[in-house]
């Protein structure tokens, strides 16, 4: 059987409302065919209806959804050619595992020989040779999970989607599992989208990352970019921890600005943004304890220290607020009360708009 | 056009220019008499006939098929979509006009006969040939829709949809409307509100003589009397009886259990009988008390004493399955956290666990007022002088004073009563979570009763518990003696008159029960698949699929719920006694009413079933390219099966026991066991009534087994998931009227 290989995903000006609520809110993107594209945000942002619409489980209120250049805006879910690896798995009870990996092959009428052998052979790539007579029941979570995405790529879909396909998983399995799945689409070149809500996630396996907040895309772009160059304050705090401190920008010259941060002033990119009242985003690691005083540094107070193994964590009072400092490495504990002087690192902090 | 429209197409021609119009007596397919004629004469086909001028009114249907099959090989699918839609509807509008138009003589609306060419004529009801032909112009209108998109354009959503609600409107909502209607009308036909009112504010229903006088009361009266006093006493009993089960160490949990599945397999009308023949005049405690005290024998047991007695043994079981649902639900660690705080026994058991109970007892008391509504057994046994309304209503249509408008109005009262409590019991409870399951283990164990409750509670069961197996005792030993209470004779002549077989020439079922036994036996089973795939198929739809409607098509079938068997037996008799569907006196109607009485059971359990099934299934196999139906035969059907049980055995055994809808369709040719027996209780045949009464409650406990060993068990990996006991029963906890 021939296939059509990995196919793009194109979002325009798509809504999806239910009554009064909006869901998800005139959101345009695309995914390039062969990509891992991540839907990521805080539960109720839209991402999992998102991902619903383009396997067809939803249909769209507005706009318009193409897979492979071909509009599908309207087709069930049936007629598309998309697979879907559910949060829950959603292996069906009453089948083996070798008849769930070959229920699509089968529905689709291909024979019985021609289904097993298609699901043995996706069996084999996920490392559940030997399993296939077993029911979901007596599978752990780990296996099951990969039942369903055996199950999933049997049909060798154009799009292959995830809805939080770790989160019934044990934290060490999860980064194990979240590697196989990154490696299975590179290595199948399939097109994917994830949805998860925990960025790490995120950052580890995506080629880019949509950021969704209140039904709308926040910011889209490569998992470095997104990090280091947030565009908002939300993609700011969301990805990652940040301190987010209201700051004025003084003077901007070459792309660079001055930005007074409480009584000291710290020349960095402007992005754009003229003078001005702004935002700066610093990561906790950013900021620098100094134990003596210094004109360039914030001068301030320690609140609380707690000790995490292969970090501190540290809350320091100062002028602009409380901000939240890690120190990497074997250091010793700060008392509180002790003053200390913050200083900025060279990346770490960026100015964003202040709204 | 895809493939299945097609074939939609061709039963429409089947049934159109092939397949008899109309219903034709004496049909058989042995003997072909009624042929006669054919293709023109009362087995014509309706082609044949509109062609010839016998009846033009029918050319138009064959015209929406024509337009139908013109778009056959058209590949633009917008148009095809339109074609069908228009040809379905226009079809369906018009079959229905000519059928309701032209009717018998002096019958059916004349100025729309006039209109469609038919003025003065008359026809016979529909038969095998209309039935194919609206099924299919209903079809074509579904994939018409399904074209344009609806329901993501799944044939099959559509068709389902449309078909279930074409029958729940002519099966449920036609018979109740015409109901309304009688009740509107005076003995000749003809529009008349102002008899409505006379009839409906008659003091034969709501007269209230019996306080000041010694006159009889209102029937409504005697109804709702007999109702709240049977829901008070069941719940208490049935209340006393949890608590003891399941907070005390009292043996006699199985016994209970067991108890509580009689009543599903013991016609109503079976502890009446018993109760004559242990207490009636000539009864056997009357007469032992006559022989030792010297009491004198009396006619107490007939009236409101016996009924409630009668009603009180027959139901408390149900209330018990209620209660002890929720006395299972409250969790004792709340109990534990009220007796942490310093709470004693009785503080406990006033503060959290009576407060957690009271939603359940309301539920259950409902369930028992709207059963002892319903009931028509009892009272037509027991009754005497004591007259409630569904024995009126039954005295109304068969009684020597045939009159079908006061039969009507009883009918709306007596609806209107469950509906209300039905209302209530959905409006009041049907949102309240009153359990209190989280789907966590709970470890903690159950506070015992307070000392005064459990005597209190004790006091109360073991009577009803020491009666109700004295009851069945009589059951069982009543076909086996000469004369219960008089002659105690061992004997086998009963079930001889009943049930003898002539083995001298083949096998030749001699007995006077079998006809109506075998009829029973085969109603039944066809009956009960029929019921648990609409019901199922109706859960699924509602549960599963999104349209416009939904809310709609939900609260039909509820309502069908509150439909006491009485009045949807009149309705049947008053709305298919005429043309179009003229089936009174086949065993179709008898099909028929089984079906869509015993629907709603079907639609619960399948609506129960169903919230077990993650939806995430259905949407995986959608994924996986399969189209809602290999889904549901594929993925929701296989999971299903307890509900699919619960539905099948519920449908078969009510089908068995059903006295109140069918005794008005019941015919010579098809009569049915409770029917019967009821006729020999009537002819004081005591012996073979009760004969065939054990001989009916054993039947169903085989076919129970059948059932469970046919359909099998939920297979989910080595762990066998046992839902049957429970699920036998469930729909008893859900099921609202008899």
């Amino acid at each position: 059987m021939t296939k059509a290989g990995p196919a793009s995903v194109e979002f325009r000006n798509v809504s999806m409302r239910y009554g009064a609520v909006t869901a998800v809110d005139n959101v345009s993107f695309s995914i390039e065919a062969g990509k891992l594209v991540t839907l990521l945000g805080p539960s109720g942002c839209g991402k999992t209806t998102t991902l619903r619409m383009i396997a067809g489980l939803e249909i769209a209120s507005e706009g318009q959804i193409m897979i492979g250049g071909k509009d599908v805006t309207r087709l069930s879910a049936a007629d598309r050619d998309v697979s879907m690896v559910f949060q829950s798995y959603a292996l069906f009870p009453h089948m083996s595992v070798i008849e769930n990996a070959a229920y699509g092959p089968t529905v689709k009428g291909l024979g019985k020989e021609v289904a097993r052998d298609m699901a043995m052979s996706k069996l084999e790539l996920v490392g559940l040779k030997g399993f296939e007579n077993r029911f979901p029941s007596e599978l752990s979570g780990g296996q099951q999970q990969r039942v369903a995405v055996a199950r999933a790529l049997v049909l060798e879909p154009q799009v292959l989607l995830f809805d939080e396909p770790l989160s019934n998983l044990d934290a060490k399995l999860r980064r194990r599992v979240r590697e196989e799945i990154r490696e299975l689409q590179q290595d199948l070149n399939l097109t994917v989208a994830y949805v998860t809500h925990d960025q790490e996630e995120a950052l580890a396996v995506s080629d880019r990352i949509i950021v969704m907040s209140n039904a709308r895309i926040a910011q889209e772009g490569a998992p470095r970019d997104l990090y280091e160059q947030p565009a908002n304050a939300f993609v700011a705090d969301f990805i990652g921890d940040a301190n987010l401190i209201d700051v004025t920008v003084k003077s901007v010259a070459d792309g660079r600005a001055e930005v007074a941060i409480g009584p000291v002033s710290v020349p960095m990119p402007a992005r754009g943004l003229g003078i001005g009242p702004a935002k700066v985003a610093v990561r906790p690691e950013s900021l620098l304890i100094g134990h003596e005083a210094d004109a360039m540094a914030l001068p301030g107070t320690i609140k609380k220290c707690a000790y995490l193994g292969n970090h501190l964590d540290i809350m320091v009072s100062t002028a602009v607020g409380e901000l939240f400092v890690i120190q990497y490495g074997a250091r010793d504990m700060l008392e509180p009360g002790m003053p200390v002087w913050l200083s900025f690192a060279k990346s770490g902090v960026t100015l964003i708009p202040p709204v | 056009m895809r493939a299945a429209t097609k074939l939609a197409l061709l039963l429409g021609w089947l049934g159109y220019a092939l397949l008899p119009w109309y219903f034709v007596e004496g049909m058989s397919l042995t003997e072909f008499g009624w042929l006669a004629g054919y293709p023109l004469g009362k087995a014509g086909s309706a082609l044949v006939l509109a062609l010839s001028g016998q009846a033009p009114w029918l050319l138009p249907i064959g015209v929406a098929l024509v337009a139908a099959t013109a778009v056959m090989s058209s590949r633009d699918t917008p148009r095809v979509a339109t074609v069908l839609v228009w040809a379905g509807l226009a079809g369906m509008v018009l079959f229905f006009a000519q059928g309701f138009a032209i009717a018998l003589e002096n019958q059916g609306i004349p100025w729309l006969a006039v209109l469609l060419g038919g003025s003065g004529a008359t026809q016979r009801g529909m038969g095998a040939g209309g039935f194919l032909a609206i099924l299919s112009l209903l079809l074509l209108l579904c994939h018409g829709l399904a074209y344009r998109g609806v329901c993501r354009g799944d044939l099959f959503t559509t068709s389902s949809i449309g078909i279930v609600i074409l029958l729940i409107g002519l099966f449920i909502f036609f018979p109740v409307a015409t109901i309304l209607r009688s009740a509107l009308v005076d003995q000749a036909g003809a529009f008349a509100p102002s008899a409505f009112v006379a009839r409906f504010f008659d003091s034969s229903i709501w007269g209230l003589g019996c306080l000041s006088a010694n006159v009889n009361c209102g029937v409504a009266w005697n109804t709702l009397v007999l109702a709240v006093l049977t829901g008070v006493i069941t719940t208490l009993l049935g209340l006393a009886c949890a608590l003891l089960i399941l907070r005390t160490g009292m043996p006699g949990k199985r016994v209970m259990r067991a108890l509580t599945v009689l009543p599903i397999i013991t016609p109503p009308f079976v502890i009446g009988l018993a109760l004559i023949l242990l207490f009636g005049r000539a009864g056997l405690v009357s007469s032992l008390l006559y022989e030792w005290f010297d009491v004198p024998r009396s006619r107490w047991l007939y009236g409101l004493p016996g009924i409630l007695l009668a009603q009180v043994l027959a139901f408390a079981p149900i209330a018990f399955l209620v209660l002890i649902g929720v006395v299972q639900g409250i969790s004792p660690s709340l109990e534990e956290a009220s007796q942490t705080l310093g709470a004693k026994r009785w503080q406990t058991f006033s503060t959290v666990t009576w407060p957690l109970l009271r939603p359940g007892i309301a539920n259950a008391f409902l369930l028992g007022f709207v059963e002892s509504m319903a009931d028509f057994g009892n009272p037509l046994v027991l009754g005497g002088n004591f007259e409630v309304l569904s024995t009126k209503i039954f005295f109304a249509v068969v009684g020597a004073a045939y009159n079908q408008g006061q039969a009507a109005v009883l009918a709306i009262v007596l609806l209107a009563f469950t509906l209300g409590a039905f209302w209530i019991q959905q409006r009041w409870l049907g949102n309240k979570s009153y359990t209190t399951l989280t789907g966590k283990g709970d470890a903690g164990l159950p506070t015992p009763l307070p000392r005064r409750v459990q005597w209190l509670a004790g006091l109360v069961i073991v009577p009803w518990v020491a009666l109700t197996f004295i009851i069945y005792l009589v059951i069982l030993m009543g076909g086996f003696v000469k004369t219960m209470g008089r002659d105690h004779t061992p004997t086998l002549e009963h079930y001889r008159t009943g049930f003898a077989i002539d083995f001298s020439r083949g096998i030749f079922f001699e007995g006077a029960a079998w006809n109506s036994f075998f009829t029973t036996l085969k109603v039944a089973a066809i009956s009960a698949p029929l019921t648990a795939i609409i019901g199922l198929l109706t859960a699924y739809l509602l549960t599963r699929q999104n349209f416009r409607g939904r809310s709609s098509l939900e609260f039909a079938t509820m309502l069908s719920f509150a439909i006491p068997g009485t009045v949807l037996g009149v309705a049947y008799i008053l709305a298919f006694n005429v043309p179009p569907i003229e089936i009174t006196g086949t065993g179709l109607i008898l099909i028929i009413a089984f079906v869509f009485r015993n629907m709603p059971v079907g639609v619960r359990s399948g609506i129960a079933g169903l919230s077990q099934i993650d939806k995430s299934l259905d949407e995986a196999s959608t994924t996986l390219r399969a189209r809602s139906f290999t889904t549901l035969w594929r993925v929701v059907l296989p999971l299903l099966r307890p509900a699919l049980v619960a539905a099948l055995v519920y449908s078969f055994v009510r089908s068995m026991t059903a006295v109140s809808a069918v005794i008005f369709l019941v015919s010579a040719e098809y009569n049915l066991a409770t029917a019967y027996i009821v006729g020999r209780v009537e002819a004081g045949e005591f012996g073979l009534a009760i004969a065939y009464s054990s001989v009916l409650i054993v039947v169903m406990a085989i076919g129970i087994g059948l059932i469970q060993l046919g359909v099998g068990e939920r297979k989910l990996g080595r762990r066998k998931v046992v839902a049957l006991s429970s699920s036998v029963s469930d729909p008893i906890n859900q099921g609202a009227v008899s």
